[in-house]
């Protein structure tokens, strides 16, 4: 909590002014009770027409001075929480792009996503309800208590019974039904989880012809969701009984006490009046605080999950170097590296040795799990390595500035990912500045163009996401993409798998004939997209098991001619 | 506006709500005679209260028997009206929660006989909100609406009653003033509306960017695109701030303004009260006065509450309808009465002038002929698109076909039971399904009183034992479908393990296109094998070494058996499926 509360300090003052502004209406309320009082008193005690008028206009005085206040309140408090959650939005969302791949990995998007909605949302409402609210509820309660002891300190000691034994009721009542809401909560994410699965699963439920076992799981879940609503039902159903009787018990006491101390000439009748006034505030006051118990509740949860996200440091320190242009880059050496992911029992690389010279081509191949994304990933320096260094035009990665590192690169991701904006927003990712020229000359090397044109050329809008294209048409866009900043290392990883073979070799093709030549890293799981790359790394188990041409693994690696045969058996092999 | 709301919906969504609502009406009208009971009491209450203020007129003019009686009263009508409200709320929430569980329960059972035709074409997400949030929304807003629309009716009815029985120039003034409440209520709700539904905007149009920057970041970093992510979030963040402010802070406006109405209402009968024990000489009393104050605070909230239930109202409406919808909706077509149970089969399959499109504008598959032997392995290659999978949802009948026919061993399917059509294969899908439950779980969903040793030998069968053993708890790991604790390929060494089971006379096969590792794939391919030994087999078929130790290929394009036979028959002819397997192997 304490960190979140740095994105308040520039409203400090609206976090004062707020709760005071809204303290002073409460004691414009608390008056009310006491002017009706007087009322009874004096004005009907002396039959005191003018004194009744006077009066009563003071009660509308006093609402009229309540409202001003409250809606100053109430603007500070909006203020400050607005304010709040942009300043924590902006902030989380800063935070969470300067994470590396390992702490994204095991925040997961979906977190990240909720943390940077509802979870802001949540604490924006707790702040504001906080601000406005959270002060007024005990400053009626006890306040009405201090005004009963002004009255009558006899009578008063009502109060003093009834607020501690409100709150009991209220707290006993909500602390014993909130676990079991959870309960219920898991029951129904097990009923939401049935049905999702039985969407998703038809196919495979029908085939089985599991229907009716399916029918029958859904009914039992389901109605143990409904037993446990019912129960829990039962118990949050006695919160209004309860402090009903409370409340009118203390009034019934109230009333005889008041009725002695009347007998006695100590108080008044209208001294009695004010005390049964005092109580009913209080009620009311106290049910609208234990629904603002909850949502306070709910936004701490919230302020929580954020913390910890912030509480996460990302493990990437970048370094300063901003190396001079060399003559002929694309160099790219592993020396000894291993990598292992946050949390992995395992490495998933190790040892890896090896060197490509600029403009090589250098196919990486092996089954899935094998390493081979976690071996490109490592160029531009996404994730570290555990030992050993990865150099670029041999600097270590570690000693580039991140940007200078990832300039030289041009990255083809496995999913072919577009942002929503025109196609040439799209490439322009790749070199800010690049003119239409430059543009069209990438997208034709990428195959890219007769779909741009097709589409009505580079102001043609995509959808987020690219859903307005089709797996192959993305990932063709995306190659351009990454061509267009002419990188010195040109890495592919598995990108060719949305495009159809033809496509796939006129691509490596095309790339061949750029100018200067990049060095080009081409994951894949066919054969035949690395057949002809100057050396081929064969991944298992995130080890190297052969390196080389593709003679050569053909002859001396076991586990090349395993892949490879798997998908070249010609008749007759 | 209930009423004009209603209109526009179907007419019979009263009735269907009716409907569900029969099995209740002895616990609804029941709910409603306490509320009614709980109402009355309550607000007799005050009216007890003022009346024993009454006697507490001043030093030695006190009555104290007539108190203690009065007292009395209020304690028995305490304990009365809390155990009225206490079961009126048990009854709510059983007749609520029943009915959500009763609308759920028919959900599910049309999910399940539901064509496939309509969960292929609706997201499952939209499905599932109905099932869950809607009905909720439904049962919460109906229910609990009605609940309160009938209590704060009512609060309001006896209160009018009560007042203009004892004065009715005071409650003229109570009648004149608090509608004012309500329309400085209305007034604010209608404005912040309009600024809420900006603030939803600008959300919407965050959680959208920020959903496209989370979801890649690979491709922000690769690019260095975070501090231009960053400059749109702010600017987004900036528009957000703002309307949020607003939004905030009219809606916020509702409590202090309503507060002033009331204050209002307070000072008028306040002096009217007073004025009038005056004037009235005894007639209305000091206990009259209090008892109205009370009411006046009483009064004004049921206002407040029905204007919120109205628009609970209609949103628990517009539920009800999407709910019904989905009930509705048309099953698939039910088995034949006369559907016969399909014999051990042999594996024969036959399709004859085969018709059949997903959507009336786009034909698919057009006068199909396909003739396939017992114990064959037929390969289905093509490029994407040409309609390989709509023969795996014909053969299973998953949809049925435009015209033509399909058969088995002789036998139309559409004559057979789907239960007996279905078991007599086996169908291993690219997309593999994993049922949350445990391993074991899912190797037995073909065969549920499978013993252990058969799990085992299938498991092993399909090369699946072997990772299974080395699962924290074996056969008894449990497993979600997101989980993500198997990979892709263990997933489907599963899915095989589930047809090895029960080994059905005839298979279906879809070739795992990417994403799976060559050992894993070999083991597959080796499990492949051996569950066709023997089986008529359907595959839809990547690899080359499948395609070529077919007994028949079948080339498809564009919906269209276009070329057939096998692997040299096919190079010979020097056709399309010649393309195909040359661009995939000349670079």
């Amino acid at each position: 909590m304490k960190k979140l509360l740095f994105y308040m300090k520039d409203y400090i003052k609206e976090s004062i002014f707020g709760p005071l502004f809204k303290l002073i209406e409460t004691i414009f309320e608390l008056s009310v009770p006491l002017v009706v009082a007087a009322i009874i008193d004096r004005g009907i005690g002396h039959g005191d027409k003018g004194y009744i008028t006077k009066m009563s206009l003071v009660l509308v005085a006093l609402g009229a001075a309540g409202l001003l206040f409250s809606v100053t309140a109430q603007y500070f408090a909006a203020k400050a929480s607005a304010g709040f959650a942009k300043k924590l939005r902006h902030a989380l969302f800063v935070h969470l792009q300067k994470l590396s791949f390992s702490e994204i990995d095991t925040l997961g998007a979906s977190t990240m996503i909720t943390r940077l909605t509802s979870d802001t949302n949540q604490v924006q409402v707790g702040v504001n309800l906080t601000l406005r609210l959270l002060l007024r509820a005990p400053f009626v309660v006890f306040g009405a208590m201090v005004m009963a002891f002004a009255i009558d300190f006899k009578a008063a000691l009502v109060f003093a019974a009834t607020i501690p034994l409100l709150f009991v009721v209220v707290f006993v009542v909500m602390f014993w039904s909130i676990p079991l809401y959870r309960k219920v909560q898991a029951r129904l994410d097990r009923v939401l989880g049935i049905t999702r699965e039985n969407l998703s699963g038809v196919r495979v439920i029908r085939a089985f012809c599991k229907e009716e076992d399916e029918v029958a799981e859904f009914l039992r879940e389901n109605n143990e969701l409904s037993r446990m609503q019912k129960y829990v039902g039962r118990i949050s159903a006695l919160l209004n009984p309860a402090t009903y009787v409370v409340i009118n018990l203390s009034i019934i006491w109230l009333i005889w006490t008041g009725a002695l101390r009347v007998e006695a000439g100590i108080i008044t009748q209208g001294a009695v009046v004010a005390l049964y006034n005092y109580v009913t505030q209080i009620l009311v006051e106290l049910i609208k605080f234990a629904n603002l118990i909850i949502t306070i509740t709910k936004s701490i949860a919230s302020a929580k999950r954020i913390e910890q996200v912030f509480e996460i440091e990302s493990s990437l320190k970048e370094g300063q170097s901003l190396p001079e242009r060399v003559s002929s880059p694309g160099t790219v050496e592993f020396r000894g590296v291993s990598l292992r992911y946050k949390n992995a029992r395992e490495n998933s690389l190790s040892d890896i040795n090896f060197k490509a010279e600029p403009g090589q081509t250098i196919g990486i191949i092996g089954g899935t799990g094998s390493g081979k994304s976690s071996l490109v990933n490592m160029i531009p320096r996404f994730y570290d390595a555990a030992e050993g260094e990865v150099l670029v035009d041999n600097i270590n990665v570690r000693d580039y500035q991140l940007e200078a590192l990832r300039q030289k690169i041009g990255i083809v991701p496995q999913k072919a990912v577009l942002f929503a904006g025109t196609a040439r927003d799209n490439i322009l990712l790749g070199k800010e500045d690049a003119t239409d020229d430059e543009i069209w000359e990438a997208l034709t090397i990428a195959k890219a163009d007769d779909v741009v044109k097709e589409k009505g050329g580079l102001d043609f809008y995509i959808e987020q996401g690219g859903k307005n294209l089709s797996g192959g048409q993305r990932q063709r866009l995306t190659i351009a993409r990454a061509l267009v900043r002419k990188p010195d290392i040109l890495i592919l990883d598995d990108s060719a798998s949305a495009l159809d073979f033809a496509t796939d070799a006129a691509l490596r093709r095309a790339i061949r004939k750029l100018r200067p030549i990049p060095t080009v890293f081409i994951v894949s799981q066919r054969t035949s997209s690395v057949q002809h790359a100057d050396q081929i790394i064969v991944l298992d188990n995130g080890r190297i098991v052969g390196i080389g041409k593709r003679d050569e693994l053909l002859r001396h690696c076991e586990v090349y001619r395993e892949i490879h045969e798997s998908q070249f058996q010609k008749e007759g092999a | 506006m209930i009423a004009k709301k209603a209109t526009g919906e179907p007419k019979g969504i009263t009735v269907k709500i009716l409907r569900c609502l029969k099995p209740y009406s002895f616990l609804i009208s029941l709910s409603f005679i306490l509320a009614a009971v709980s109402v009355v009491l309550t607000l007799y209450v005050p009216i007890l209260i003022g009346d024993a203020i009454d006697l507490i007129v001043g030093q030695g003019q006190v009555d104290f028997p007539a108190i203690s009686r009065i007292l009395f009263r209020i304690g028995i009508i305490i304990g009365i009206t809390a155990i009225t409200q206490w079961f009126m709320t048990v009854i709510n929430n059983r007749i609520t929660f029943q009915v959500v569980r009763d609308i759920r329960n028919k959900a599910f059972r049309k999910i399940s006989v539901l064509p496939l035709k309509y969960i292929d074409s609706h997201s499952h997400g939209g499905i599932v909100s109905r099932v869950i949030a809607d009905v909720e929304q439904f049962a919460d807003g109906l229910l609990l609406g009605f609940a309160q629309l009938f209590t704060g009716g009512l609060t309001i009815g006896v209160t009018l009653l009560f007042m203009f029985s004892f004065s009715f120039k005071i409650a003229l003034v109570v009648v004149v003033l608090t509608p004012i409440s309500l329309l400085v209520a209305r007034f604010i709700a209608r404005r912040s509306y309009s600024m809420f539904r900006l603030q939803a905007e600008i959300r919407g149009e965050q959680t959208g960017l920020i959903n496209e920057m989370i979801g890649n970041q690979k491709v922000i970093k690769a690019f260095s695109y975070e501090k231009k992510a960053t400059e749109r979030f702010d600017e987004i963040n900036e528009r957000l701030e703002k309307a949020s402010l607003r939004a905030t802070f009219f809606s916020s406006l509702t409590n202090p303004t309503t507060r002033f109405v009331y204050s209002l209402v307070y000072a008028g009968v306040g002096f009217a009260g007073a004025l009038s024990v005056i004037a009235s000489g005894g007639a209305f009393t000091i206990g009259r006065l209090v008892s109205f104050l009370n009411y006046a605070n009483q009064y004004t909230k049921p206002f407040n509450e029905i204007s919120g239930v109205i628009t609970e109202l209609q949103n628990a409406l517009a539920c009800a309808n999407r709910i019904f919808e989905l009930i509705e909706e048309e099953p698939q077509i039910p088995d034949a009465v006369n559907a016969l149970t399909l014999g051990p089969v042999h594996g024969n399959v036959s399709m004859k002038n085969v018709s059949f499109s997903y959507t009336p504008e786009k034909p698919l598959i057009k006068g199909l002929n396909l003739s396939v032997n017992a114990r064959h392995r037929i390969a289905i290659v093509g490029p994407t698109g040409c309609g390989k999978t709509t023969i795996i949802n014909l053969l299973m009948r998953f949809y049925d076909i435009n015209s033509g026919e399909i058969a088995v061993d002789g036998q139309d399917i559409r004559s057979v039971t789907r239960k007996s059509l279905r078991s007599s294969y086996g169908m291993v899908l690219q997309d593999t399904w994993i049922k949350t439950g445990t391993i074991r779980d899912n190797i037995v969903i073909g065969k549920p009183d499978a013993t252990d040793s058969e799990v085992i030998a299938a498991a092993k069968a399909a090369h699946a034992h072997s990772f299974i053993k080395r699962l924290p708890d074996g056969y008894n790991t449990f497993i979600t479908d997101e989980g993500g604790s198997l990979s892709q390929g263990e997933k489907q060494l599963l899915s095989i393990a589930r047809v090895m089971l029960i080994r059905p006379p005839m298979l279906i096969l879809d070739e795992a296109t990417s994403s799976i590792d060559t050992r894993t794939e070999q083991k597959i391919q080796q499990a492949f094998y051996s569950l066709m030994e023997g089986r008529t087999s359907f595959i839809v078929a990547h690899r080359l070494s499948t395609i070529q130790k077919a007994d028949v290929i079948l080339v498809m394009r564009d919906g269209n058996i276009i070329e057939q036979g096998n692997h040299e028959d096919l190079l010979r002819k020097n056709g399309f499926y010649a393309k195909l397997y040359n661009s995939q192997f000349s670079v």
